[in-house]
């Protein structure tokens, strides 16, 4: 028995290795990951370490002493630089090469970064609490602040850089930021809300190119000729999985390492978190899911599937994220990206607290709540068990 | 077993009501998590590991 191997020691592989311990595995667990610090939770970044709200011992994901309980064989602050299937080994940076009888692959997603800007003093991105430290750094001077992208990542850091004094340009590609996601009108309630607490935001063009005075970033040019001045710029344009180290391995990769429905690679190789592509067994589709709640649960199932032998259960969750911005909390069950409807069941984008459903063929395939915890909560019901759209209707009451 | 929460931790996922309904609700108006059972029954007891288990807030606190 040589052993569990975890690369990756953020949310995803530290649930590996706790479940593996609360289901009574006691072989040797490494877990390595690439930063140096414990492991710590990646949410709050754009949100309470940002914002200064919490100080930054409450990001880690658990003490000195749980951690210690756990008795790994921890390697942090070193990289894993390949796999050797038929072998069974992980090589690392330091030289150092690991056997394991199980791989879990939970090596994430690193930031997108517009060509050549990488290094580029005053040019930030968001991911690790090394970038929220920067970030937070930036904003205690109430900079000149432009957003590329304007995911739930940059709509974060807008309300929280608007909210600390920043002049805050946000902008999208996009003409309708957000609604890839969360559909039309609460996409345009989401960004006028950021218009209405002073942010500037741009859509439908692109950012051509971060321009530059003295080595800094000094603003940035549009595709429309536009230049927009500030101190610094954040990109937020979506993540690349962490992928390349397995290059020549034989594993199967493409958006994300390719699983099968029990997260399952190929005999021993099993991935977790943003990182892992899987197959939905109940949505019938592939999905690579880049949200805190998906870490957790994905860990936790790779965890159980390793100790189960033969009897592995497929991965079946409904995908859950939520967003804080301003004094709002949005939270979504299901996946309502690709929806062909959208009704609301209670209350309303005026109220600016409400409780909607997307549906896709006939079904409903999303729930989301603006500030409705308890509500949206119950809806994911109709998100959890296949509900025509008739039926979810007919027992919501209808508030079309 | 004993079970602990931190209110400022919270965020309000939720994920904890559906693991453990016997144990765990949220206020109403925000949805904080609320402790039902500071000592849960044994039945409750691998339910509970689960919803300390995926807290995205990390707010549930198993003491066993």
């Amino acid at each position: 028995m040589t052993g569990v191997v975890v690369v990756g020691a953020s949310a995803a592989g530290l649930s590996v290795a706790e479940t593996l311990r609360r289901q009574g595995f006691d072989g040797r667990i490494t877990l390595i990951g690439d930063e140096p610090e414990l492991p710590y939770d990646r949410p709050p970044l754009s949100k309470e370490i940002l914002s200064g709200q919490w100080p930054n011992e409450r990001v880690w994901l658990r003490d000195e002493a749980a951690i210690a309980g756990l008795e790994l064989d921890l390697r942090l602050g070193v990289r894993a630089d390949g796999v050797d299937p038929a072998a069974k080994t992980v090589t690392l940076a330091d030289g150092a090469t690991v056997g394991y009888e199980n791989l879990v692959i939970a090596t994430g997603v690193r930031p997108r970064w517009l060509p050549g800007t990488e290094g580029v003093p005053g040019v930030h991105v968001l991911r690790t609490l090394a970038d929220a430290r920067s970030l937070k750094d930036l904003l205690a001077r109430e900079p000149r602040l432009v957003i590329v992208g304007a995911g739930f990542l940059g709509a974060e850091v807008a309300s929280v850089a608007r909210t600390a004094g920043a002049q805050v340009t946000l902008v999208s590609d996009l003409e309708a930021p957000l609604a890839d996601v969360l559909g039309r009108d609460l996409g345009a309630l989401l960004i006028g809300v950021h218009r209405e607490r002073g942010v500037e935001v741009v859509t439908g063009v692109l950012v051509e190119q971060v321009l530059t005075a003295g080595g800094r970033a000094a603003g940035v040019r549009l595709a429309d000729g536009r230049t927009i001045e500030a101190d610094a710029v954040l990109v937020s344009i979506g993540s690349v999985p962490n992928v390349e180290w397995l290059a020549g391995s034989g594993i199967e990769c493409g958006n994300g390492v390719l699983c099968d429905e029990f997260c399952q690679a190929g005999p021993g190789v099993w991935a977790a978190g943003d990182v892992a592509s899987w197959r939905h067994p109940s949505l019938g589709t592939r999905l690579r899911i880049e949200h805190r709640t998906n870490a957790a649960e994905q860990g936790m199932a790779v965890a159980r599937n390793i100790l189960a032998g033969g009897d592995p259960v497929p991965f079946a969750p409904v995908p859950y994220i939520w967003s804080d911005q301003y004094d709002l909390k949005v939270q979504i069950y299901g996946l309502p990206r690709g929806a062909d409807r959208f009704a609301l069941t209670e209350g309303s984008v005026d109220e600016r607290s409400l409780v909607g459903l997307y549906g896709k063929d006939d079904r409903v395939c999303a729930a989301v709540g603006v500030n409705k915890i308890r509500a949206v909560r119950a809806a994911r019901a109709l998100v959890a068990a296949p509900t025509s759209w008739d039926a979810a209707f007919h027992r919501e009451g209808t508030k079309v | 077993m004993h079970v602990t929460i931190d209110e400022e931790k919270c965020c309000a996922a939720g994920q904890c009501v559906l693991a453990a309904p016997e144990v765990f609700d949220q206020r109403d108006e925000d949805g904080i998590v609320v402790l039902l059972k500071a000592e849960p029954d044994e039945s409750q007891h691998a339910a509970v590991r689960d919803a300390a288990a995926v807290c995205p807030a990390l707010a549930i606190v198993v003491h066993e």
